[in-house]
């Protein structure tokens, strides 16, 4: 069976705050050059969910992932974990797309894989995190969704699925294909190992442009997009915090205690 | 200029009462009515819902559509969608809200692409362009670092709101407003998943966005031990223990109580932060609070910027000595 895994490529989210800038146009975020892009960590949970599938069965992985300026040693990181195939969907076209945009091209690319039994997504990305392109997807493919997926049983033309909500998970059965929202419940992702990381290497990578997954310049990117993106800009916070002090824990927890008082919070 | 009017609000229900976010989004909804002096309609399910319907126009709804459905505990999210889409359709709003809840974030991108347009998820505000009169949504993005207002020129221009955010009106039991009852179609969808069985695992206590205060405890509790402790200090205050994203991973605590971007968003009247940095991640979930007491060891932690009292030092030190104050004051 053929297993879809969506992976994007993000600006690494634990950078610390203060090298986040804004361009002074407010429509982009300037890449700090010393910080390196990673993967989403929801697209690696969900491709952890795919090699966990792999590890029962004879699965085939294949990533997929668009975007521009791809880095190939952050963007192959799946064949590492142990993906099979890695397509890529890169092209200055795909600048600014919107999650219809981006999903519409990514259902496009799988409708090309064909013969696809589970496509596997994150419930967030890292970055702009919509959580929406999973969900689209299925809408342009027509297929069942499950959502916050937290553990995957596949057996013939059957799926048995775990889904947490608010108070508590349900047991769900989906019919093949379908689209599978991964939830970080799913369990770590794993970690490459030197056998994957050679093999990574030398693996060649699938470019796809636009025109091979029959899109049409209006449906993508900038021309394609439903929602438009008016300002980007970084909220001020003026930190007013006031320090409790003492000599002693002791003495701490009574001026503490003795603030909450006065302000009727305790 | 459009054809679609008014503001459609897809409205939770728990039990069948009104849920705290559906007021919210009332709430919300009857603002932006007020400016483009348009009427709210709202869509509820449930088994009985003649008083959430009466609740619903007291919090400001003008039109209600219930749809009666028998197991409302046994249905997925995916049995909304036929209903919804096609009230959607019928009303054509102008704008069309609902809550970042399991069921929302689910269900929303899956209508906007039935019906044609898009989607802004996670709102903290809306408000209209002054110029094209489109509706301008702003949330949060690269968790919490930026903000971005989206704009979209198709219609109804639709939004998912955070929630904590948006305030409910004062309810008024004299407001007038029309019941419609529907019938509803959810039985006729194919191939949709089956839930084979539902699990609810209730913490004992407060549902913790309900919790007036909130310990919370991060990494650097380092424990379940460590947790035994917030425990005693949220008892004591009649509280609920949360925790930030590694204390959940590690498996100190159980899932259901990360606060954040991907947990509970919460907005108690006092949130203690202990031994947690203050990602942006983390306080997208807990800005809402009344007062952020932080408790950490380095004095050049995030948490600081967001908390109204500090300590800096060992929780270990602190945690017990204030438990021990807050014992004497609550006794005196
Ligand atoms: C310069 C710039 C301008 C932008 N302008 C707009 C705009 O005008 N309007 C707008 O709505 N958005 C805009 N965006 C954001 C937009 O490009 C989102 O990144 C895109 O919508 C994907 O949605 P998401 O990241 O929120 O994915 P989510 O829906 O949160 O992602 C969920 C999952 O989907 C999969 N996935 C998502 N994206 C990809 C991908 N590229 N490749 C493979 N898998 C993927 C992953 O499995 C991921 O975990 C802009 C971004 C940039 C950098
Ligand atoms: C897409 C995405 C979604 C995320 N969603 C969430 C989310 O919903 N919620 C969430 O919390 N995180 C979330 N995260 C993770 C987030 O980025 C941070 O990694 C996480 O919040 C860090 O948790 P922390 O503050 O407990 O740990 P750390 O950042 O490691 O901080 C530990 C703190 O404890 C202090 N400390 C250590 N020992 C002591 C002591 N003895 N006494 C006092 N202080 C001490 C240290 O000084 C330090 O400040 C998300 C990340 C991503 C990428």
């Amino acid at each position: 069976m053929k297993v879809v895994v969506c992976i994007k490529q993000v600006m690494d989210p634990e950078a610390p705050p203060s090298s986040f800038k804004i361009d002074s146009g407010g429509s982009s975020v300037v890449l700090p050059a010393s910080i390196s892009p990673v993967l989403d960590l929801y697209s690696e949970y969900a491709l952890e969910a795919a090699l966990k599938i792999k590890d029962a069965s004879n699965a085939q992985v294949i990533a997929v992932s668009l975007g521009v300026n791809l880095q190939r040693d952050v963007i192959k990181k799946p064949l590492s974990m142990g993906a099979d195939d890695l397509i890529l969907l890169e092209d200055e076209a795909f600048a600014d797309s919107d999650s219809w945009t981006t999903a519409y091209a990514l259902a496009m690319a799988i409708k090309k894989i064909n013969d696809y039994g589970l496509i596997l997504c994150g419930r967030q990305s890292a970055d702009w995190g919509n959580g929406q392109v999973g969900l689209i997807i299925a809408e342009i493919l027509g297929l069942p969704v499950v959502t916050m997926v937290r553990k995957i049983d596949v057996s013939d033309k059957k799926t048995i699925i775990e889904r947490t909500f608010e108070d508590g998970y349900e047991v769900v059965e989906v019919p093949l294909p379908c689209v599978l929202i991964v939830s970080n419940e799913i369990g770590e992702p794993r970690y490459p190992n030197i056998r994957g990381i050679m093999a990574a290497k030398k693996k060649e990578v699938i470019a796809w442009k636009p025109s091979d997954i029959k899109l049409e310049a209006s449906q993508i990117g900038f021309s394609g997009r439903r929602n438009n993106l008016s300002r980007l800009f970084q909220p001020v916070r003026n930190s007013k915090c006031e320090l409790i002090t003492g000599d002693t824990p002791e003495e701490t927890a009574l001026n503490l205690a003795t603030k909450l008082r006065e302000n009727k919070l305790l | 200029m459009t054809d679609h009017k008014g503001i459609l609000i897809f409205g939770e229900t728990l039990n069948d009462t009104l849920s705290g976010t559906a007021k919210e989004i009332l709430g919300c909804g009857r603002k932006l009515s007020d400016i483009l002096a348009e009427e709210v309609t709202i869509i509820l399910f449930g088994k009985d819902l003649n008083k959430a319907a009466q609740e619903a126009i007291a919090y400001g709804a003008d039109t209600v559509y219930k749809a009666n459905v028998s197991r409302l505990d046994e249905i997925g999210s995916d049995f909304y969608i036929p209903d919804i889409e096609k009230i959607a359709k019928q009303v054509q709003p102008r704008i069309f809200l609902m809550s970042q809840t399991a069921t929302g974030s689910n269900i929303a991108p899956r209508l906007a692409y039935r019906l044609n347009t898009a989607v802004t998820t996670d709102c903290i505000e809306l408000g209209f362009d002054k110029d094209s009169g489109l509706l301008q949504q702003t949330r949060p993005v690269y968790g919490g670092n930026a903000l971005a207002i989206f704009t979209s020129e198709l219609h109804p221009q639709m939004s998912v709101l955070r929630p904590k955010v948006f305030s409910p009106i004062q309810p008024d039991s004299s407001r007038q407003g029309n019941i419609i009852e529907i019938e509803s179609i959810t039985s006729e969808i194919k191939d949709k998943p089956k839930i084979l069985k539902r699990v609810i695992q209730k913490s004992d206590g407060f549902r913790l966005e309900d919790a007036p205060v909130i310990v919370t405890g991060g990494r650097g509790i380092g424990s379940i031990e460590g947790f035994k402790q917030l425990e005693e200090l949220a008892t004591i205050l009649k509280g609920a223990v949360g925790a930030s994203r590694p204390p959940c991973d590690n498996g100190w605590v159980p899932n259901s109580v990360q606060i954040g971007l991907t947990g509970k968003i919460v907005a108690p009247a006092l949130y203690f932060a202990v031994a947690l940095s203050g990602s942006s991640q983390h306080v997208s979930g807990c800005s809402g609070s009344k007062n952020i007491i932080a408790v950490n060891k380095d004095p050049e932690a995030n948490i600081f910027n967001v908390a109204r009292f500090g300590i800096v030092g060992d929780w270990k030190k602190i945690i017990p000595a204030l438990t021990d104050e807050i014992k004497k004051r609550l006794a005196e």
